[in-house]
């Protein structure tokens, strides 16, 4: 059995964030999910995966995040509570959905799971979506650790339920991939059916509803400010007088800084866990008790803005800061040291951090960038259409997912990317604005959530350029999740259809179409060629599988090479491939066996002929 | 109870976070309250992996630079590289036996010599235990078992509140039964050769 389906109320278990959250969505009866993976947020998603194989949840890998919450808010519609997880940035790709969702509401519980990402570790920007609430008029909730997010599922479903309305969690990364010890609750019983009941004069949101609706979604904000004021998860600590009001991890740092510091009989904490609404008269009340306040918020002044016009209507004019030059920044992940600095900064309490070593004399140790996978198709890829374009002027667009790691010298692919699907749509503008020659990248799990369209809108206008999709049949980037394009009875999951990427790239019009394997390298040079010679759009499909998806699934790999004696050290292998199988040792270029899985890439483009399969005995 | 921040490094594929989630486990058997983070996005692709374990009552669960009381590393040059999160009272462990990055092999950097490297780590911390824990691991007989020889000579130094029977037992619990003998025999391993350091 899954262990996040152990029926064992108060028993304590070790677990990720991620799988905490997926563990409160179990105990709050959800019994509808839908995601397109994302990380921080991908952990979430594969737990639900595997419980729904042994269970009646019901869960799904959608298309992208706006088609993931139009299915959740379907069914939470027809009384069935769901869930719909994604990172912050696939709120933009869902936010036509939500923005109208907030006025339509629901019937059962709806909780959107948005995985924010201060400091970027995996995204393209930090955007902080607490803004989603005011954009949007929706709650907002948001966890302290591991242990608080499991409880929070739970609330944030009832509190959709109260107010009929999806009720946005947010995280950050800390959150979701910290681990914590958790006390399991109670399985709430999993409703998997409803019923819809027609009511089109609230459901279909043409302008005369709408107006009904904007103005039922405003009276919902007014109730859910008293419920923030009145929520558990907004609360108070400390009688001091100075006052620090803060959220999400900034609670654990600026605790911790307390204790170190030594001024708890000084400080009065608020912990905002309910943030939009803001919990106004809980606020009020606080100001009115403190001399100065600092808020703590890694992100926008999102609380800064509010507290201040809080401020003002309860006509208290104490300091409050909270964003600024000495104090804390917009960008980035705070940590401890950081927040106690401005703590004692702020309120003038002396501190001496433990001495940081002098780090003068270290070397400078070589980076550890991340690179793509020994053999990786991609690589593979990208060899072959520079060798085919050598020679033009280029501009290579590139989208989101391992291959972007391909704009790394010396493969340099990659020249320009701003979120999913760009890579088609910003071909459509540079083949118009220039006269280079335009190729551009996307893999086969980001061309079905965004790709599509832009290649029809490259049809219809009549774009120059030629589109590369890089189809190794797996979302390799977030963990191997399956996308429309994968069979998925290797996965030996049945009730799943396969939709062909080369039916649509044909259906769409797409005049020229081409399918690689690229570990041919003569030939896959020979079809970009050909298809950069064409006037209009042209298309490569490049398939292969992705080597460690492959390995995953305990496929095995081909045999490693060597390089043989007859090596004259040209090393066009090494310093063209830059494959991490590679090593120089006294001068001469090695293999690592471990490493190599055989992709006969370097062994094609040896002008010596030097790199050969090694024999089992070599082995 | 007292706080013990304890940094683990390595490089993706070596088993740093199986190593974290071991010691998680052991805190939850022994009753002692522990958190822990880490950041693992591309670690697939040849990255550094980093887990901050942080036991006793402190909130946080990232430790700041020049916080840590243990550095346990799995590279030696990553161990160096993280020599920020150290201060002069931080014990450090590492394995020496290195896995140079790429950019190494492409002429992009220059792989540190290991004596002078451990000669620094030891000037700006209290103690320094380094071995060949790959040579260790591969005595015990998988060269994976490489995280359970550096836990083992962890829980010798006596820097954790975890005694070595409630580790041994987390492994049994967290770790394939396929495994579990080599992973013990690494642990023994790595204790012992942290005994002779």
């Amino acid at each position: 059995m899954h262990k996040l389906l152990t029926d064992q109320p108060g028993q304590k278990m070790m677990l990720l964030g991620n799988e905490a959250i997926a563990r409160g969505a179990i105990e709050a009866g959800v019994a509808i999910a839908a995601t397109y993976p994302g990380t921080p947020s991908s952990e979430i998603s594969l737990n639900l995966f595997q419980v729904a194989r042994e269970s009646d949840l019901y869960f799904e890998y959608s298309i992208n995040e706006k088609v993931a919450l139009e299915v959740t808010a379907a069914a939470a519609n027809a009384g069935v509570r769901s869930l719909c997880i994604m990172k912050h940035v696939g709120v933009n790709v869902a936010a036509d959905a939500l923005m109208t969702l907030a006025y339509v509401g629901v019937k059962a519980g709806l909780v959107i799971i948005s995985a924010d990402d201060p400091y970027m570790f995996s995204s393209q920007n930090e955007q902080d979506n607490r803004y989603y609430g005011k954009l949007s008029g929706l709650p907002i909730v948001e966890p302290s650790s591991v242990e608080e997010v499991k409880d929070l599922v739970p609330y944030a479903f009832d509190l959709s339920e109260k107010l009929n309305e999806p009720v946005i969690l947010r995280t950050t990364t800390r959150i979701n991939h910290s681990s914590g010890i958790v006390s399991l609750g109670k399985i709430k019983p999993r409703i998997t059916t409803g019923s819809f009941n027609k009511d089109p004069f609230n459901y279909v949101t043409v302008p005369a509803v709408s107006r009904k609706l904007h103005i039922k979604l405003l009276q919902n904000f007014e109730k859910a400010a008293g419920l923030s004021d009145a929520s558990p998860y907004n609360f108070t600590q400390g009688r001091g007088r100075w006052g620090i009001i803060c959220n999400g991890v900034s609670y654990n740092y600026a605790s911790d800084a307390v204790t170190d510091l030594n001024i708890a009989d000084r400080i009065r904490i608020l912990r905002i866990g309910f943030s939009h609404p803001m919990p106004a008269a809980m606020v009020k009340t606080f100001l009115k008790d403190c001399e100065k306040v600092l808020i703590i918020e890694e992100g926008e002044p999102y609380m800064e803005e509010a507290v201040k016009a809080l401020a003002q209507e309860a006509n208290l004019t104490l300091p409050i800061r909270g964003k600024g030059k000495d104090l804390f920044s917009r960008l980035f992940e705070f940590n401890p040291a950081d927040v106690r600095k401005c703590i004692a900064a702020y309120f003038g309490v002396p501190f001496t951090a433990k001495a940081k070593p002098d780090l003068t004399d270290v070397p400078e140790i070589p980076a550890r960038p991340p690179n793509l996978c020994a053999g990786c198709s991609h690589r593979a890829t990208f060899y072959a259409v520079r060798k085919a374009a050598e020679g033009r002027d280029t501009i290579y667009p590139t989208d989101i997912g391992c291959y972007t790691l391909g704009f790394l010298p010396p493969l340099s692919m990659g020249d320009f990317l701003i979120c999913m699907g760009s890579s088609i749509g910003t071909s459509c503008g540079f083949s118009k604005a220039t006269n280079q020659k335009v190729i551009s990248y996307i893999g086969d799990s980001t061309f079905f959530h965004a790709g599509i369209p832009g290649l029809v809108n490259a049809v219809f206008n009549n774009h120059n350029f030629t589109l590369v999709i890089l189809d190794n049949g797996t979302t390799a980037m977030t963990g191997h999740q399956p996308h429309p394009g994968v069979d998925m009875s290797q996965m030996n999951m049945n009730g799943y259809q396969q939709v062909s990427i080369e039916n649509i790239v044909r259906a769409v019009g797409v005049k020229h179409v081409s399918v690689i394997r690229p570990y041919q390298v003569k030939k896959s040079i020979e079809a970009v060629k050909a298809a950069l010679d064409h006037q209009g759009v042209s298309v490569v499909i490049s398939k292969e599988a992705c080597v460690l998806h492959r390995k995953s699934l305990k496929k095995t790999v081909d045999k490693p090479f060597y390089v043989s004696d007859k090596c004259k050290n040209h090393r066009n292998c090494i310093n063209d491939l830059a494959c991490p199988a590679f090593y120089i040792d006294k001068n001469r270029v090695k293999i690592n066996p471990d490493q190599c899985v055989g992709c006969a890439v370097c062994a094609q483009i040896c002008p010596e002929n030097a790199i050969l399969p090694l024999k089992r005995s070599k082995a | 109870m007292d706080t013990t921040r304890l940094i683990i490094v390595a490089v993706g594929g070596q088993g740093n976070l199986l190593a974290s989630k071991v010691l998680a486990e052991a805190a939850l058997i022994a009753d002692i309250p522990v958190r822990m983070s880490e950041i693992h996005g591309m670690a697939q692709r040849g990255g550094v992996v980093e887990s901050a374990v942080v036991f006793g009552d402190a909130r946080s669960t990232i430790i700041s630079d020049g916080e840590a009381d243990v550095l346990v590393g799995f590279e030696p040059s990553e161990t160096l590289r993280a020599i920020n999160k150290c201060n002069a009272n931080t014990i450090v462990i590492t394995n020496i036996s290195p896995l140079p990055p790429f950019t190494v092999a492409i002429g992009k950097g220059v792989y540190p010599d290991l004596g002078e490297l451990q000669k620094l780590i030891k000037a700006k911390t209290a103690k320094l235990i380094a071995f060949d824990a790959v040579a260790l691991a591969k005595k015990a007989g998988n060269v994976m078992s490489l995280n359970m020889v550096l836990l083992g000579a962890l829980v010798q130094t006596g820097t954790l509140p975890l005694s070595g029977e409630s580790v041994k037992e987390a492994i049994r619990s967290a770790t394939k039964e396929s495994f579990q003998t080599v992973n013990l025999t690494a642990f023994d391993l790595g204790f012992a050769a942290a005994q002779n350091a």
